[in-house]
């Protein structure tokens, strides 16, 4: 068994054009950075992007957006991207908009073979149009559907040649349900460490979910809103 | 009259010890500021973490610690982080017990519409469809009117809603207002604001009963 890879240009090397991905992260938050600037530098098109934001226009998958590879964004807020919204309200980017928590749950579900689950979360809304309403002890509820995809792209901080992962402070968020979720899934970590040092009751995601391995480099890390608290002189 | 710390002072009043508490992003995130004294209150923030602390101090920034604003934060001690579907299981499970949003409109049956002015700005939901339509406590800060001047407390939503018969209790710069069956309930007036100037402001059905207080804050 071979998980590891040299680098992020190897690791996606053969995500093909119209592929469905899965990206990691909340915000800038645990977004997996090498592998987006190598999937910007392959070129690849037509990709459907599963994630929750869509990055900030120049950093994160705000990179994509502006070389047009994204067809179709699957996200719950994108809000701070001024291309994501110009895209998407002259029609050139399709966008599907979606509950935070319908989301997380919809790729947990895919990930544990559960094919759909019935949440409260829009029901009444036009995110219940379509959906399937049932009562449960009084309450209305609608259908949703586990999410797979071709390929989950993740970040973690310190993952093993066996793929286990383990996540560091909110960079955790979106990444260890999409790793459940995807049929290839691509981790890249701040340190590659020998299986031996990652202590086995603190691995968040087990290697099983994870494929595909490799240390990325140069981490930017950029913090979207930089806030401090005044310190007492 | 309330400025935007007056109405996170007012909401900080219906904090109670033990209270597991969603504040959204704007006027909500400020009740953080005003938490009685001798109580204890968990923030959670739903991009995965219980115990929300301060701002860091300048230089000890960690990108990898933010709040569902994507602002920089810290832990408290007793901090738990957790991935977004363990976080939104505690908000649909109901295991938090108090949210403060805001919103673009409130109708007088208790529906929301925070997300989307069709053809005009899309923000999407977020993380505020699961929380409204899930939590028991909701409360919405916001301002009375929009920057027009017009009510932003309807007797139905014009915008697309985030979630219906859900809002429990309304701050705004005017006054505290309840959502009951028969539509807006007056409870408490902002000082030095009259009640003309509230039911005037108000385009859904407000109910008025008796002398109404002025807001003690």
């Amino acid at each position: 068994m071979n998980k590891v890879f040299n680098n992020a240009d190897e690791a996606i090397s053969d995500i093909p054009d119209n592929a469905m991905l899965m990206l990691g992260g909340f915000g800038l938050c645990g977004i997996p950075e090498n592998s987006i600037a190598a999937l910007v530098r392959k070129g690849v098109k037509g990709l459907t992007c599963i994630s929750n934001n869509a990055g900030v226009d120049n950093f994160g998958i705000g990179l994509m957006l502006q070389t047009r590879q994204v067809k179709k964004m699957i996200s719950s807020y994108v809000g701070e991207n001024a291309e994501f919204e110009r895209q998407m309200l002259s029609g050139e980017l399709e966008v599907d908009l979606i509950p935070q928590g319908t989301l997380a749950e919809r790729c947990r579900a895919g990930g544990a073979g559960i094919p759909a689950f019935f949440t409260p979360a829009g029901y009444g809304t036009e995110v219940a149009i379509g959906k399937e309403v049932r009562e449960f002890n009084g309450k209305k509820y609608i259908m949703e559907l586990g999410l797979t995809a071709d390929f989950a792209i993740v970040k973690a901080w310190k993952g093993d040649r066996l793929g286990n992962l383990v996540y560091k402070g909110t960079a955790r968020n979106f990444n260890p349900l999409m790793a459940m979720a995807g049929k290839i899934t691509i981790a890249e970590v701040e340190e590659l460490v020998d299986p031996c040092e990652l202590d086995p009751n603190f691995i968040h995601t087990p290697g099983i979910f994870v494929q595909r391995i490799f240390q990325g480099v140069n981490y930017e890390k950029r913090i979207e809103k930089r806030t401090v608290r005044k310190t007492a002189q | 009259m309330l400025d935007k710390f007056g109405i996170a002072k007012r909401i900080s009043q219906e904090l109670k010890d033990g209270y597991y508490v969603n504040l959204g992003i704007g006027i909500p995130t400020l009740v953080a500021n005003y938490i009685p004294e001798g109580i204890t209150v968990i923030l959670q923030s739903e991009n995965g973490l219980l115990g929300m602390g301060p701002y860091p101090e300048e230089g000890s920034e960690d990108p990898d610690m933010i709040n569902a604003g994507k602002e920089t934060i810290t832990y408290i001690p007793g901090s738990a982080v957790f991935d977004s579907a363990d976080s939104f299981a505690m908000i649909r499970g109901k295991h938090i017990h108090f949210t403060v949003l805001g919103a673009m409109e409130v109708s007088e049956k208790g529906d929301i519409a925070s997300w989307k002015i069709p053809g005009k700005m899309v923000k999407g939901m977020g993380g505020a469809m699961d929380l409204v339509a899930s939590a028991e406590n909701i409360m919405v800060a916001m301002m009375h009117t929009n920057k027009e001047g017009e009510s932003k407390l309807l007797p139905e939503c014009n915008l697309p809603l985030t979630g219906v018969n859900c809002v429990r209790k309304i701050v705004t710069e005017l006054c505290v207002m309840d959502v009951t069956p028969d539509g807006f309930k007056l409870i408490e007036r902002a000082p030095g604001v009259s009640v003309e100037e509230i039911i005037a402001k108000t385009a859904g059905k407000l109910i008025v009963e008796g002398e109404i207080p002025e807001m003690v804050i």
